[in-house]
């Protein structure tokens, strides 16, 4: 960790921390009524955070459903962001995109819908970056549920066979839906997977944004330079539910005490910790990011519900390209 | 202007062949393309090198990797061996290819793929899982493209023309047509998706068909001839869009309409000519519409039973009778 520098884990901190806020926001919109389709991230931000601090501008990251933290950490503004999921025009996809959020100038390359149907997409802009030479990575996010879908299979042995500038990093946050993977997935750890498409798999703990950081850096390090995909598994937890609906999750499909215990490890307290204790920051200055962070949801949230909707003749244009 | 003639499958060989020296960004990706089952991409390799890539048998894997790839400036020509196989490949084409762009909300984001789907049709009992006609299937999704080509001379024209499409375009081939023989111009041409042509001229009744369809409705048109019956016969060509012109100048003309096809009869594309005939040109009926279509059945894999389950010229010569 010594040769990650300040700037890279104040960022991680900052894009955190925006994250959480940019999250509590949104439960407290959906709560107030508004409709939005939420699946927190809350307790899972230093996966996506921490593995984007390791890309360049003109990497491309495939999104997928659980949050929005390859958005923010791929430099996206919130007030983009959330204009896009109220249907908004001044986000990112005109208000048609919503959940799907996209920015081709971020090289955030569309979050589809599908679970998993992205990964053979994420190997196929493998495949155009070594066609086209640019020496340009792709990551690749899903979580445990995707792991087992048949795309997934497909989408590994493609890359792999290409060895494509691909990294997966599936988020195991233990449940799919409501349901546990135990009961759903062959193995306990995802990585062990990674062996059968010939590349290296790699467990991190999700919620030591350092340690992400780390193994994201190395695996972007070796896509780049040729060697191919590396598959990483980030332990997590989701501390909400599946959706800002989910009314089950506490107790019903998973004990409260479970929630509890991995409350005790949240990401941004750990990291935030560790910065004080590496001096890199201090405790006022982490105050000071804190407060902008929540000054700008509130100022992203008036800016999104200033905004027009989209016109009809808009909302009927780009179903082809003319 | 000079013509040559050669087989379908030879037609479009040529005119990928011209698009990949046009354009390096063009790649072909597909199940044995390198040596190729329908012999369409036979040679290709030799001349084109890593631009043509043999695919493993993960179909909606690569029909979704051509998505990614097309999304970050390449123009994949994918093969999809045969019809009954994009079934695999669903997904990534009308959820992903046909969506993508409108979802992301256009811009930059464009997804120019080809998807060849070779092989369609009945024959030789190839049965249920390698003799569907599913091109109906795929009409149904806003963002796709669908062609049907029935000549050497339509089959160039048209492949050239989707791979310059910057939207997704299914590209159907019917395993029967592949050594149809035709006259196809050495000068190049490009031929406009969306626009059916009439094959062969008539007054008394207009034929909608397509494909493979065409040349058996060709022949039940010169016998319906002997018996003074003069059929207008219009080769849709693209099935989505759809040439409603077409199909209603003819109607126009003619009074009746029937529909032919080799794919089954309910929701298929008989059915969306007779629902917009129905809705725009109704009063030039003087008859009920009579759709040809394949039977709602399960294809036999038999070579002696699949014919009986798809139309024949009789039945047509039969159908198109009993208006008049």
């Amino acid at each position: 960790m010594a040769t990650i520098d300040k700037e890279t884990l104040l960022k991680i901190y900052r894009n955190m921390v925006r994250l959480r806020f940019f999250d509590d926001k949104v439960n407290e919109m959906v709560a107030s009524g508004v409709r939005i389709t939420q699946h927190s991230t809350h307790g899972q931000e230093a996966t996506t955070i921490a593995a984007c601090a390791a890309l360049k501008p003109t990497d491309y990251v495939m999104p997928y459903h659980r949050g929005w933290g390859w958005a923010i950490g791929k430099g996206m503004d919130p007030k983009i962001l959330l204009s896009e999921l109220l249907g908004k025009t001044t986000g990112c996809c005109g208000g048609k995109g919503g959940v799907h959020i996209a920015d081709c100038s971020l090289r955030i390359m569309g979050r589809p819908g599908v679970q998993a149907a992205h990964i053979p997409i994420g190997a196929g802009v493998g495949l155009s970056i070594k066609f086209r030479k640019t020496n340009e990575v792709v990551l690749v996010f899903f979580g445990d549920g995707a792991s087992n879908e048949g795309n997934v299979h497909e989408g590994m042995n493609l890359a792999s066979v290409w060895k494509a500038p691909v990294v997966f990093i599936c988020e195991n946050n233990l449940y799919a839906l409501f349901t546990p993977n135990i009961e759903t997935t062959s193995v306990r750890d995802i990585a062990d997977r990674a062996q059968g498409y010939g590349m290296p798999g790699v467990i991190v703990d999700g919620n030591d944004a350092i340690g992400v950081y780390e193994a994201a850096r190395e695996a972007i390090q070796r896509a780049r330079s040729g060697q191919g995909p590396t598959f990483i598994e980030s332990k997590t937890y989701r501390i909400h539910g599946h959706t800002a609906m989910d009314r089950f999750h506490l107790g019903v499909y998973r004990a409260k005490e479970e929630v509890e215990e991995w409350e005790k490890k949240d990401p941004l307290r750990r990291l935030r910790q560790r910065l004080i204790e590496m001096k890199v920051a201090s405790e006022a200055e982490l105050n000071k990011i804190d407060e902008q962070a929540r000054l700008e949801m509130e100022e992203a949230e008036k800016f999104a519900k200033d905004s027009p909707y989209p016109t009809r003749e808009e909302i009927f244009q780009d179903v082809y390209v003319d | 202007m000079a013509s040559r003639e050669m087989t379908y499958a030879e037609a479009i060989r040529e005119g990928l062949r011209e698009e990949m020296k046009r354009d390096e960004r063009i790649i072909l990706m597909g199940e044995d393309i390198k040596i190729n089952v329908w012999t369409v991409t036979r040679g290709l390799f030799e001349e084109f090198g890593d631009r043509v890539i043999n695919m493993p048998l993960s179909e909606s894997g690569f029909s979704g990797a051509a998505v990614g790839a097309a999304l970050t400036g390449m123009r994949p020509v994918v093969e999809i061996m045969y019809s009954d196989f994009t079934m695999y490949a669903a997904d990534s084409i009308a959820n992903q290819a046909a969506k993508y762009r409108y979802m992301c909300g256009g811009g930059e984001f464009r997804v120019p793929v080809v998807y060849r789907i070779g092989g369609s049709g009945s024959s030789g009992g190839a049965g249920c899982h390698h003799g569907q006609s599913l091109e109906a299937t795929f009409i149904h999704f806003p963002g796709l493209k669908v062609i049907f080509a029935s000549t050497p001379y339509d089959a160039k024209g048209l492949i050239k023309t989707a791979i310059r499409d910057d939207n997704p375009v299914l590209f159907y081939e019917h395993k029967l047509l592949y050594g149809v023989k035709g006259m196809v111009p050495e000068e190049e041409y490009l031929l406009p998706i969306g626009k059916a042509e009439v094959k062969r001229e008539g007054k008394d009744v207009t034929i909608a068909t397509y494909a493979w369809t065409l040349h058996k409705v060709l022949k039940a048109a010169e016998e319906l001839a002997k018996d003074g019956i003069e059929a207008e016969v219009i080769d849709l060509r693209s099935l989505r869009p759809l040439d409603k012109e077409c199909i209603l100048n003819s109607v126009k003309k003619t009074s009746k309409l029937v529909t032919a096809e080799e794919g089954t009869k309910m929701g298929g594309v008989g059915a969306e000519i007779a629902a917009v005939v129905a809705e725009e040109g109704l009063q030039y009926l003087d008859a009920p519409v009579k759709r040809i279509a394949g039977a709602e059945m399960i294809i036999p894999s038999s070579s002696y039973a699949d014919q009986m389950v798809i139309p024949q010229i009789a039945d047509i010569v039969k159908t198109v009778k009993e208006l008049f």
